[in-house]
């Protein structure tokens, strides 16, 4: 099926299902306004979805049924028995299409005529009764589920469907079974029947079998993801680590074991073990991002109370972790940020005198470090100002002056994590409240993490989480040390050396520190024996190998005695009362059923005390701004037409790829035609020269809108590839946008717009809009909590020659705005759950950034009442939501209009 | 009415629990030790045991026990006795403290004591100090003493580095 077809019927049946829940909870609590507006906006989206697609019967129903939610929710109605029943029954009318749309990837013919009558009357405040039998069943008698019986509350209504819609062939579904048994005894009226009468079974016999199909009511497409207990998946975790490792002693048996007849089930064992346990972890895997979700709404209300500005940089929020592990982080990261806003970043006026930038910045950033995760929170602020420390540590009693003075800079750092430490001058509404770092510090060694902090006073602070991957399953070197095996994390192993005195590697020491020359560098080495303390310095030995580990950008080698294999690893922690030993991330258990240790790569590099702060913070922000363009990607569907480099289209824009028997072909007005799902499809060509062989099969890319489709004839579908769509060459030649680097080769882009317009000249109105001829192009940023209407908008705008960003909230879109970014114009849904579109308008006025950048509102719902709200909130233009034409030419204008004033 | 019945029943096993304490005994340096036998987990004989680099000297190291990893503790050392010779090692005792597991090694493990609480005393004020804090009293038996330990004072090692 057709992604994006697949991807509504998914989302549509989602909301449709939350919507039958809302509303009941409506009708037992009907002066609920959040209850309200969730239900409206619920229908809203489907019915703007809709539009968009083409589904003219859904999106008229929708419609009609948005209309009197409307009305409710501006008060002008008061919710009834009646109108909720209604509303379920426009619901399950929808759901009726939408299983028709699934098998046959298109609206069942026929309308809903009766039911929009009624919801309209509904909407003026009138009640009127369900129209007569012939009306509803003529024009829907070829297909099943067009009136799905009306279990109405309301007595009178109650027994309609089954004397008067002879089409009524689905059986009620179980919902509405419950509503009729509630009813029936206050009314004292005969039982209801769940299905129609014998001869109105007999009269829709042909339809019967969609219709039992249909009985499960539930989508297909709707199944495809449930919600799963979280227990559950932490003890299916702990099993599957459980059968790693039996599997692995397993396999350490058959080593041992020349020939033996279990060899090849071991083997399969082996295999679904591993995908079995790789297929768990990512169930538990979230990527941090959601535990950073509410920073930059955090950020800035904090900028605006203490009259600073900060800019929050968010870094690797892809870098996945346990989700476990998420939710305990996620108070501590908040509070440390907070901290760095309020204590670490000096006010505006401090820091031009300081010959700061004005606005602060506050980075998080996160990435996965030799088996664990580390976050780094670092703010470029006035950093930790020791003599405070100091005074603060003396006045509490916690320090004498004797001991302070033999302290080290780093030590007297120290004690901000100490409980009861604040030195803020003042407790101010975010921070100083003496909850602080100690409080961080505990929760984050409660998870066997740990936090380190370097600061340099007046160039900021940096705090370093480091989590460990607990329960994660890692690839794992083992290594023999002083008789003692170990492990050490494959992540951080860069190669083997063997070094020997007979060897090209040896060796070689200055003052005593052991060194390697490795290719033409000097590598650093550290003795684990030496280390661990592991029995007496036996230096002189003739063998010795060097496991060659990188942390960060510091890389050095450790000298160990032997080098087994490698082997999955179950991370586990050690006890408690062995935490305190900073070189074992957690111990585990091997094939062979013996304990061994974990080494920890960052720990030995700290215990050898090689470690150096880097200045690393220009670095990273240059990185930021590579990925984040990396990751504008979109789907292209590659082919090839005549002569010359192969061909791409967005794929978004494609509504299906058909493979058309040419003796099908006719000619209408001398163009190739063909009859395609009970209309003409125009074919166009995109090689000039092609002409119909008979007895062919060709390949047609076809581009649908509403009721209208056409079809590309192209040669050969090749591929489709995710790219970013770069064109580098414009070109004068009509149809083609110009050519992209696509997969490594030169690619034409398809102007699809030609074509479509070359089928039907009014597809998209009149001309189509120079933009991309212009020299820079327009940046544009797209709020929308649909991810079907992203999906669909930002290629359509991207062809335009908009180069689009799309986000899936306000919030994250406040996000961009504080990261720096810029944009042209930004267009905003108006229903969005959290933020709404209007509070995000408020949003962008208010900032620093974007106060003046043009806003344009996408929604359904245009009465010039809402256009008079979303003005007031600060949006400069409102467009339909399904109107491509209107949307393309109210940026072109905004765009015009901004480049005039 | 079903409400309260629990309240009784832990009622009565308190009191129960004031008579008579079951406890695992141990000797050690031919001493008997007992341990509350709510507290173990398993008894063990000699196992293999993966030393601890850098881990406090009382902490053998660790084993797997049926797929559970377990630190052993060298009981003899956190009593401050010698070490024990080979011969006599051997025994361990686990016991479950905060949902962590650890093992007791200790010379021999004997039978299950059912103690009366008319045979407890606290210990003598001549008591050796390290004995004192691991332990929270002694049982008259009638030929022979029998400490008491207790398993949080016995693994929380920080008293021992502060001695």
């Amino acid at each position: 099926m057709d992604d994006l077809l697949s991807e509504f019927l998914t989302e549509t049946n989602e909301n449709l299902s939350v919507l039958d829940v809302e509303l009941v909870k409506l009708e037992q609590n009907p002066n609920d306004p959040g209850l309200l507006s969730n239900i409206f906006r619920l229908v809203h989206t489907i019915k703007g979805t809709c539009g968009f697609l083409g589904l003219p019967r859904l999106e008229s129903v929708a419609h009609a049924a948005e209309n009197v939610l409307g009305r409710f929710r501006d008060g002008e109605l008061t919710v009834s028995a009646y109108a909720v029943s209604l509303i379920l029954e426009s619901l399950d009318t929808i759901k009726g299409i939408l299983s028709v749309l699934e098998k046959t990837e298109a609206e069942p013919a026929g309308t809903d005529e009766d039911l929009i009558n009624r919801l309209n009357a509904m909407a003026e405040g009138r009640e009127l009764p369900k129209a007569g039998a012939g009306a509803a069943a003529a024009p829907a008698a070829p297909e099943p589920p067009a009136e799905p019986p009306a279990a109405a509350n309301d007595p009178e209504q109650l027994f309609e469907p089954v004397r008067a819609v002879p089409v009524a062939v689905e059986p009620p579904r179980p919902p509405e079974v419950v509503q009729t048994r509630e009813v029936a005894p206050i009314t004292e009226a005969p039982p209801p029947a769940p299905v129609p009468e014998p001869q109105h079974r007999a009269e829709a016999a042909d339809a019967g079998p969609a219709a039992a199909a249909d009985k499960g009511g539930e989508s297909a497409v709707a199944q495809q993801t449930i919600r799963v207990n979280v227990d559950l998946l932490e003890n299916l975790m702990t099993m599957v680590s459980e059968l790693v490792l039996t599997r692995n002693q397993l396999l350490q048996i058959l080593r041992s074991q020349k020939e033996s007849e279990f060899a090849a089930p071991l083997q399969r064992l082996n295999h679904v073990t591993s995908e079995l346990q790789e297929g768990v972890m990512k169930t538990r895997m979230q990527p941090i991002g959601n535990a950073w979700a509410k920073l930059p709404r955090l950020v800035r209300d904090l900028a605006h109370e203490l009259h600073k500005k900060i800019d929050l940089q968010m870094l690797g929020a892809e870098t996945e972790l346990d989700r476990q592990v998420l939710e305990l982080i996620k108070d501590p990261l908040t509070h440390m940020v907070r901290n760095s806003g309020d204590h670490g970043l000096e006010g505006p006026a401090e820091r031009v005198a300081k010959g700061k930038p004005e606005a602060g910045r506050v980075t998080l950033n996160a990435y996965h470090e030799g088996g664990h995760i580390i976050i780094e929170i670092s703010d470029d602020g006035r950093g930790l100002n020791l003599e405070a420390i100091k005074r603060k540590a003396l006045q509490n009693g916690m320090v004498t002056e004797a001991e302070l003075a033999g302290m080290s800079d780093q030590q007297i750092q120290q004690f901000i994590m100490k409980p009861g430490f604040s030195t803020a001058a003042k407790v101010t509404s975010v921070s100083g409240r003496g909850v602080g770092m100690d409080v961080v510090k505990t929760n984050i060694e409660k998870i066997g993490g740990t936090i380190e902090m370097k600061s340099l006073e007046g160039r900021g602070t940096t705090f370093t989480i480091k989590i460990p991957l607990t329960l994660a399953i890692v690839s794992a070197l083992i290594v023999e040390c002083g008789g003692e095996r170990f492990a050490i994390p494959q992540i951080s192993v860069v190669e083997l050396v063997r070094a020997a005195d007979d060897s090209e590697h040896k060796i070689e020491r200055i003052n005593g520190s052991p060194v390697l020359r490795l290719r033409n560098r000097l590598l650093p080495l550290v003795s684990l024996q030496r280390l661990l303390k592991l029995g007496h310095q036996d230096e002189d030995k003739r063998e010795n190998f060097i496991v060659v580990t990188q942390v960060g950008n510091y890389t050095f080698g450790i000298i160990v005695d032997r080098v087994f294999d490698t082997e999955e690893i179950v991370v586990k922690p050690v006890a408690p009362i062995l935490r305190n030993i900073e070189l074992f991330s957690g111990n585990t258990i091997l094939g062979d059923g013996s304990v061994i240790m974990i080494l920890d790569p960052n720990g030995i590099a700290t215990a050898s005390g090689t470690m150096t702060v880097q200045d690393t913070s220009i670095a990273t922000t240059e990185v930021a701004k590579q990925t984040r363009r990396e990751d504008d990607k979109m789907a292209l569907l590659i082919f090839s037409a005549g002569a010359g480099s192969p061909k791409a289209v967005p794929l978004s824009l494609v509504a299906r790829l058909e493979d058309v028997d040419l003796n099908q072909v006719e000619l209408s007005n001398g163009e190739p035609v063909v009859q395609y799902r009970g209309k003409l499809m125009p074919l166009v060509p995109i090689d000039a020269n092609w002409s119909i062989v008979r007895d062919k099969r060709q390949p047609v890319v076809v581009f649908a809108d509403g009721d209208r489709s056409m079809g590309l004839v192209v040669d050969e579908i090749v591929d489709i590839v995710e790219d970013k769509l770069a064109v580098e060459l414009g070109t004068e030649r009509p149809g083609f946008l110009g050519s992209a680097i696509i997969a490594g080769k030169a690619t034409d882009v398809i102007d699809a717009g030609f074509y479509l317009t070359r089928a039907f000249k009014d597809w998209f109105g009149n001309g189509r809009d120079g933009a991309f001829e212009e020299e820079r192009q327009h940046r544009i940023l797209l709020v929308d909590d649909s991810p079907f209407f992203r999906n669909l908008l930002t290629p359509m705008l991207s062809v335009s020659g908009y180069d689009v960003t799309a986000v899936e909230s306000g919030d994250e879109a406040m996000a961009l705005q504080e990261s720096g970014e810029q944009f042209d114009v930004i267009i905003s849904d108006i229903e969005m759950p959290g933020m709404s579109g209007l509070e995000f308008a408020e949003a962008v006025r208010a900032s620093a950034r974007w106060a003046n950048v043009p806003l344009v509102a996408l929604s359904s719902h245009a009465t010039p009442r809402d256009l008079d709200r979303g003005r007031q909130a600060g949006f400069n233009d409102y467009v339909a939501k399904f109107d491509r034409d209107a949307l393309l030419f109210t940026l072109q204008q905004t765009l015009a209009e901004k480049g005039a004033a | 009415m079903s409400a309260r019945l629990p309240a009784k029943r832990t009622q009565s096993t308190e009191i129960s629990a004031a008579k008579n304490e079951d406890f695992v005994t141990a000797t050690i340096a031919d001493q008997l030790f007992g341990i509350p036998v709510l507290q173990v987990r398993d008894v063990l004989g000699p196992q293999k045991i993966t030393r601890i680099p850098l881990a406090p000297p009382e902490v053998a190291g660790s084993l797997n026990l049926r797929g559970r990893i377990v630190t052993a503790i060298d009981v003899r050392l956190r009593l401050g006795l010698d070490k024990p010779t080979q011969a006599s090692r051997g025994m361990s005792i686990v016991v479950d403290h905060k949902g962590e597991l650890y093992s007791l090694m200790v010379d021999n493990v004997g039978e299950v004591l059912s103690l009366s609480a008319d045979d407890f005393e606290r210990h003598p004020a001549t008591m050796d100090q390290r004995w004192r804090e691991v332990s929270t009293g002694i049982y008259r038996l009638q030929n022979t003493l029998l400490v008491v330990l207790d398993v949080s004072r016995l693994l929380n090692f920080a008293s021992i580095e502060a001695a």
